[in-house]
């Protein structure tokens, strides 16, 4: 018996295996809520034209961006520690994409921070439009990524990818729209009709997905046209009603949480799509990817203490800056 | 055709040592930031405030350009470096995860109130924020330096197989985690951040006196936080320093052979202050009439047993696998040990000064500040270069091969187009970094706020 052992391999009834499986996608999910919406925001920067919104939008954003971009992190890092061949096979299959995705997320960490540090027009000019373009790029570039995990594909360009990283788009415009409206002082019909149409944007494209994954990639047929899938494809459509009546009703912070709730069916229906494989390419299950128990069992111990933590500090934050943002706070 | 393996490794030390600059500074900053921000909660004065303030600006540039640099070291391990992950993931992407759900969320999500929140939360809980950032920043480097420490003396698993591959397990998570190269590490690194802080804000401090005529209390109260800690650390790092010299001799021949460029495994072995290969042959590999050396009788002998100098230090002559660089080791290790040195040297020299009442008169002394505001950074450049260098051909010492973890289907075209992005990306997110460095030091601090509006509140403070 190793020291710090669980009983079996099991918490709570359920393989660690699986529940790994689980926390993994929900880390991913949470970026793609979190820092999605942040990402949102920059892809509104590009179409707003209003000065005093956009920088309503910076200062909504420049508080949280840190800490959300950390959900990425920790997915990488769990992947890594829990499932490391898969790790290593996803990053490295997709070698050009990971290096796509990582240029994005740099210009797009950086660029807020540079353009505040200067007020002349071109240096903010050229900023805020590489804010706008790695704010674009990132959420289509991961969505590609996704669609190549899915898929088992490891090639740069591909129908799915291309669907798939629209969509993230889309649906990080979504939730920027709602966070947008949630912290301005008075919601503008701009920022709502951009949000309502990337919402119609989202729900054909996440349909034409799962079309494409029925009609064309083998042996998911059964699995799209099970009940949960069907289900969890309804209900993105029916939260992506619910979005544009509450968006265009003032009712921002619900259309914000209707949003998340799509991302979280969204990246549940590529895990539940996957499962029990979890790298396609060579058809290797979750059980046979994942390291020694003993490892297992001491990420476990880890999660245990430190996630109830983490969303605590999520919870300080956000409710520090809760409300409509001033602009010109900060240091 | 370029070599894959010589591409990613020139990428990941490229791109390592562009990142290290920036966490260096932030985790050195941290603890001057809490104590700044202690001062200003307490109402010790209006110019804390403004010191807290300024520097933070500072602080907020070179995390954010930490974290974006930092990311990408991550996903190397699974873009260049897949046999690592597949073989190793087990153990050492365990301290990864943990950095990021135990330390970088702390850090990062209590940084977003430390930067915007000094209107929305109590002073007590801004001050708590600020000492959350600087705990987080060090958690970080606990894991950071706990993986590094496996890689460099591996411990706690057994090979094993998994999904038909051969793969480390854990078997004893403390002799993994807590090796005994951890806390040489961790003590040596956090000292060096403190250090290299404090001689970049000597550093800023300087040029200021220097440039302009501000005599304030501002700038004076900046180089006496600096030069107190550069009193404390700089001596202490060479006193750690040794013991860690020592550790390595007891634990990495080759990198201990590679420091001292030593040919005869034996006692009495000198230390060499000139180390050079008689041609181009033999730079990696060396052979012992092709290298031309000049030394102190006994004195690496005499440092790798603490005084003892029949201590045997092993030459290259007898380590059977391939050599590290050891040019590149020799001088590193030489050009930091220089750099501590000529630390203390301006420790004392500035606290001498100061005792004397004549800190504002030294000009020389500005200058030589103003000279090594970023050689604290050097040195742990090369501290780095020392051990990572020193490790090689090693991923794992002793394990693992570098030429071993590469990638299995990474092309030479591929990663060396990488490379090169990396090469001009980085350099570019240098140079901006440094250039609004500069300019946030030119304009300097915020006018006192009693000279522009007369603030009620902060007179009324006590």
């Amino acid at each position: 018996m190793m020291p710090l052992a669980l009983s079996e391999s099991y918490l709570f009834g359920l393989p660690l295996v699986e529940i790994w499986f689980v926390v993994m996608f929900l880390t991913l999910a949470m970026f793609l809520w979190l820092d999605g919406s942040n990402f949102g925001i920059g892809v509104l920067f590009g179409l707003v034209d209003d000065e005093e919104i956009e920088e309503s939008m910076l200062a909504a954003v420049a508080p949280l961006w840190d800490g959300t971009e950390v959900w990425l992190i920790v997915f990488g890092g769990a992947m890594f520690a829990v499932f490391p061949d898969v790790y290593a096979g996803l990053f490295s299959g997709n070698y050009m994409l990971m290096f796509l995705i990582l240029g994005a997320l740099i210009i797009r960490g950086v660029s807020p921070e540079f353009r505040e540090q200067r007020h002349d027009e071109t240096w903010q000019r050229v900023f805020g439009g590489l804010f706008v373009a790695g704010s674009v790029l990132a959420p289509f570039f991961l969505g590609m990524f996704t669609a190549n995990w899915l898929v088992g594909s490891t090639d740069l360009f591909t129908v799915p990818g291309i669907v798939v990283g629209l969509a993230v788009v889309a649906l990080a415009t979504v939730e920027g729209a709602a966070f947008t409206n949630m912290k301005i002082e008075q919601p503008t019909g701009e920022i709502t009709t951009y949000g309502t149409l990337a919402q119609v944007a989202y729900l054909v494209l996440a349909v034409t997905t799962v079309a494409y994954l029925y009609l064309f990639v083998a042996g998911m047929a059964t699995k799209v046209m099970s009940e949960f899938s069907l289900a969890l494809v309804g209900l993105t459509a029916v939260l992506g009603v619910a979005y544009i009546v509450m968006l265009r009703s003032g009712q921002a912070l619900y259309a914000f949480v209707m949003a998340g709730v799509q991302t979280f069916g969204l990246v549940a229906l590529v895990g539940y799509l996957l499962y029990p494989t979890i790298y396609p390419i060579t058809g290797l299950t979750a059980q046979k990817a994942a390291v020694s128990e003993l490892a297992m069992n001491l990420m476990t111990v880890v999660l245990a203490i430190f996630l109830p933590l983490v969303l605590m500090y999520f919870a300080v934050l956000y409710n520090a800056f809760r409300g409509p943002v001033q602009v010109g706070e900060g240091y | 055709m370029v070599d894959p393996v010589l591409a990613s490794r020139l990428q990941f030390a490229w791109t390592t040592a562009i990142h290290i600059i920036f966490p260096t500074i932030t985790m050195g900053l941290a603890p001057f930031l809490v104590y700044w921000t202690w001062k200003e909660v307490r109402g010790d004065g209006e110019v804390y405030a403004r010191l807290r303030r300024f520097w933070t600006k500072i602080f907020a540039l070179t995390f954010v350009t930490g974290t974006v640099t930092g990311i990408v070291l991550e996903f190397e391990f699974g873009t260049n470096f897949a046999s690592y992950a597949t073989q190793v993931g087990g153990i050492f992407g365990g301290p990864l995860a943990t950095e990021g759900l135990m330390a970088f969320f702390l850090e990062s999500t209590m940084l977003g109130i430390f930067l915007f929140g000094r209107e929305r939360v109590s002073d007590r809980a801004f001050l708590g924020s600020a000492f959350l950032v600087a705990l987080g920043s060090w958690l970080s480097a606990v894991w950071i330096l706990i993986a590094n420490a496996w890689m460099q003396t591996p411990a706690g698993f057994k090979m094993s197989e998994r999904a038909g591959e051969q793969v480390a397990v854990l078997t004893d998570p403390v002799a993994a985690y807590l090796t005994p190269r951890f806390f040489y590490m961790f003590t040596h690194m956090q000292t060096a951040a403190v250090l290299s802080a404090a001689l970049f804000i000597a550093g800023i401090a300087s040029y200021k006196l220097l440039t302009t005529d501000d005599r304030s209390a501002f700038w004076m109260k900046t180089m006496k936080v600096a030069l107190v800690a550069m009193i404390i650390t700089a001596p202490l790092l060479a006193v750690h320093g040794d013991a860690y010299g020592r550790h390595i001799h007891d634990t990495q021949e080759s990198k201990m052979a590679a420091i001292e460029a030593t040919w005869e495994t034996g006692g009495y072995a000198p230390l060499y202050l000139v180390a050079a290969p008689t041609s181009t042959d033999n730079v990696v590999a060396p052979a012992e009439e092709d290298l031309f050396t000049v030394g102190i009788p006994w004195g690496a002998s005499m440092l790798a047993g603490a005084g003892d100098p029949s201590t045997v230090i092993t030459g290259f002559e007898d380590i059977e696998h391939d050599l590290p660089p050891y040019l590149l080791v020799f001088y590193s290790f030489r050009a930091m040990v220089g750099l501590g040195f000529w630390f203390i040297f301006l420790a004392l020299w500035g606290v001498y000064r100061w005792r004397q009442g004549s800190l504002l008169d030294d000009t020389l002394l500005q200058k030589a500040m103003v000279a090594s505001t970023g050689l604290g950074v050097l040195a742990v450049e090369f501290g780095w270069m020392v051990a990572e260098i020193g490790r090689q051909p090693w991923a794992i010492y002793g394990e693992l091969l570098v030429s071993d973890s590469v990638s299995p289907g990474l092309t030479g075209g591929e990663a060396m187009l990488t490379l090169i992005g990396f090469v001009g990306g980085y350099l570019l997110l240098f140079g901006t970094w440094s250039y609004l460095v500069y300019r946030l030091v030119r304009s300097g601090p915020a006018a006192p706020e009693s000279e522009s509006t007369a603030s009620s509140e902060e007179v009324s403070v006590q």
